[in-house]
């Protein structure tokens, strides 16, 4: 086994994917798919990487041009929050933060 | 009176320009034929009929008045909903977008808009684009037009139906790890992804930046190439946008880009090894012997990393995705659940609701692998692997002018048949997920049937922004094989 459900658990608490309705059933299925594409992808460990450099960035050779340090155009505020859940006062409101 | 739904963008804006078809009467042909067979394909999200109509109302007004036709004037075209339209719902095929309408136009619909396209709708997709059925949409399933019973592939599988019903004659995708090619192999299409950089991804919702591109389906190869002419170029939006100049496409397309004799042509060894369905293969050899018909030298080459591709791309891709998804709150926009009492609740219940079961197995295996103790073993490695990817092809193209080979391992499959196995789903991207790793363009054409009827997808990869040599190759076939114009039943009956 690749991953124990307590695992799964801290996983979920860190991407912020739980709450109380997830049962035991539901995470012990993710544990499971999980579990099985953690298996398939540990075949690249018999991929010889040693002096492989990380492919980090664009591909080689390609560079991103950078713009001129400009302002241009931003979204008005109203514009900007219209699509909010809740706003008020020019701002997105939230729940409560300190608990 | 031609039916004007039957046509490509070409002879669409061509009879526009001429004054020959109004932008009215195309617009209303195309939405009359949708309505007969959407009921049965669902190709989309939403149809934009009045937004439509009205654009085309001004288009013939524009004409009129004598103003140039623009390259695309008058052509209705779909946009896969994880592209921006300013106003217009897009949803990324989740309940978590639910109600979002951006207030502003990702590039390349601008830029289609500029040239004289008509957006006719938003197309179905799966969620995030994380699938290859499109069966992972939370809000409806697409049916492929040639079997009404199979998938149109995905995750842009409502753009590719939609193009193979003849809703519209050229729609846009986005492909991250084949989500153009395997949609448009299943579909008779023509699907091209981009080099990296080619098209600006500034208003494409985020699955995988380092990976995602947008591009062009079509029924034709040179309709395909119009599609990329009006949406290539330099974005100051998009940092990962080349300043590369656009080439002519539309002239490759055309037969007057390079010539097929004396080209050297690929045949990766390990695109035809086991899993390879026989019918697929033989649709694809066929390809070789019209390109050495024509004088091409086949060349058989070996791109070994491609056995590990799949392993890197759901690594890669995951912890791109877990990132990216992260702004998936409920603060700025779409769904918030309602019943949560402090802030921390609140982003566990609206992620908990609004995302999909694909959309959390990727987000949960993306932070797996960038986790504390997990980074180096998986996250690193797989980005070592993709520099492996990226050599093969850097060696493979000294010998090869392009790679010739299957888009995909079998024909569409049958609705349902791996939703619940996502491993299974997953191995269905083994030859295209190589292209987005290294960041090369590639183009499925359709080269022929199964004695069941199916689709068969041919792949044509080429060098960094070689697209041209890939419309050449692409053109030839097109001409020699003589599938492409072959319409679904559905689409011929209605």
């Amino acid at each position: 086994m690749k991953i124990t459900l307590e695992e799964v658990r801290r996983i979920a608490g860190l991407a912020h994917i739980q709450s109380s309705d997830a049962g035991d059933e539901e995470l012990e299925l993710m544990r499971g798919q999980l579990d099985q594409v953690l298996a398939f992808v540990d075949k690249l460990n018999a991929l010889d990487t040693r002096g492989v450099e990380p492919a980090i960035g664009v591909a080689e050779g390609m560079t991103g041009p950078l713009r001129e340090d400009v302002p241009g155009a931003t979204l008005a505020e109203e514009e900007a929050l219209s699509n909010a859940p809740e706003s008020g006062r020019g701002h997105f409101k939230v729940p409560r933060v300190i608990t | 009176m031609t039916d004007l739904a039957r046509l490509g963008a070409g002879p669409l804006r061509d009879l526009f320009a001429r004054g020959e078809a109004s932008a009215v009467e195309i617009v209303r042909a195309h939405l009359d034929h949708l309505g007969r067979v959407e009921p049965r394909v669902e190709a989309f999200l939403s149809v934009m009929a009045d937004a439509a109509q009205t654009r085309a109302v001004w288009l013939d007004r524009s004409r009129s008045s004598g103003e140039p036709a623009g390259a695309l004037a008058g052509v209705p075209v779909a946009i896969k909903d994880v592209l921006c339209v300013r106003g217009a719902p897009t949803t990324c095929g989740s309940r978590i977008l639910e109600g979002f309408r951006p207030p502003f136009d990702a590039t390349c619909v601008k830029s289609l808009v500029d040239a004289g396209a008509v957006i006719l709708g938003k197309t179905n997709m799966d969620e995030f684009a994380m699938g290859s059925s499109t069966e992972h949409s939370a809000f409806k399933r697409t049916r492929n037009p040639w079997d009404l019973e199979r998938v149109p592939g995905g995750s842009s599988g409502g753009s590719a139906a939609a193009v193979a019903a003849r809703e519209v004659p050229l729609a846009v995708g986005t492909d991250t790890g084949g989500s153009i090619r395997q949609p448009a192999a299943f579909t008779a299409t023509v699907g091209l992804k981009p080099t990296y950089g080619r098209v600006s991804r500034y208003g494409l919702v985020a699955f995988a930046s380092s990976l995602d591109q947008a591009g062009p389906i079509a029924r034709t190869v040179r309709d395909a190439a119009m599609g990329l002419s009006a949406m290539a170029g330099h974005d100051p939006r998009d940092m990962t946008s080349s300043v590369e100049p656009v080439a002519d496409y539309i002239g490759a397309a055309e037969g007057r880009g390079r010539e097929i004799a004396g080209l050297r042509v690929g045949v990766p060894r390990e695109f035809f090894g086991r899993g390879l369905d026989p019918e697929v293969a033989a649709g694809v050899r066929r390809c070789h012997d019209a390109l050495a018909a024509r004088g091409a030298e086949i060349v058989e080459v070996s791109l070994p990393a491609t056995d590990f591709a799949i392993a890197a791309y759901y690594l890669v891709a995951t912890a791109e995705a877990s990132s990216n998804l992260a702004r998936y709150d409920g603060v700025r926009y779409g769904f918030r659940d309602p019943h949560a009492s402090t802030l921390k609740e609140m982003y566990g219940r609206t992620r908990q609701a609004g995302f999909g079961p694909e959309v959390k197995r990727r987000i949960m295996l993306g932070t797996y692998a960038l986790s504390a103790g997990y980074y180096d073993a998986y996250y690193l490695k797989a980005m070592r692997a993709r520099t492996l990817i990226r050599s093969d092809f850097a060696r493979a193209f000294e010998k090869v002018d392009v790679l010739v080979g299957p888009t995909t391992p079998t024909p569409a499959f049958r609705l349902g048949e791996k939703l619940d196995d996502p491993l299974a789903m997953y191995l269905s991207d083994i030859y295209t997920v190589t292209a987005n790793l290294s960041g090369v363009p590639a183009m499925s054409i359709p080269c022929g049937f199964t004695k069941a009827g199916l689709p068969i997808g041919c792949q044509i990869l080429g060098r960094y922004f070689d697209e041209p040599t890939i419309f050449s190759v692409a053109a030839a076939l097109e001409s020699d094989l003589n599938v492409m114009k072959q319409a679904p039943p559905l689409a011929v009956d209605d």
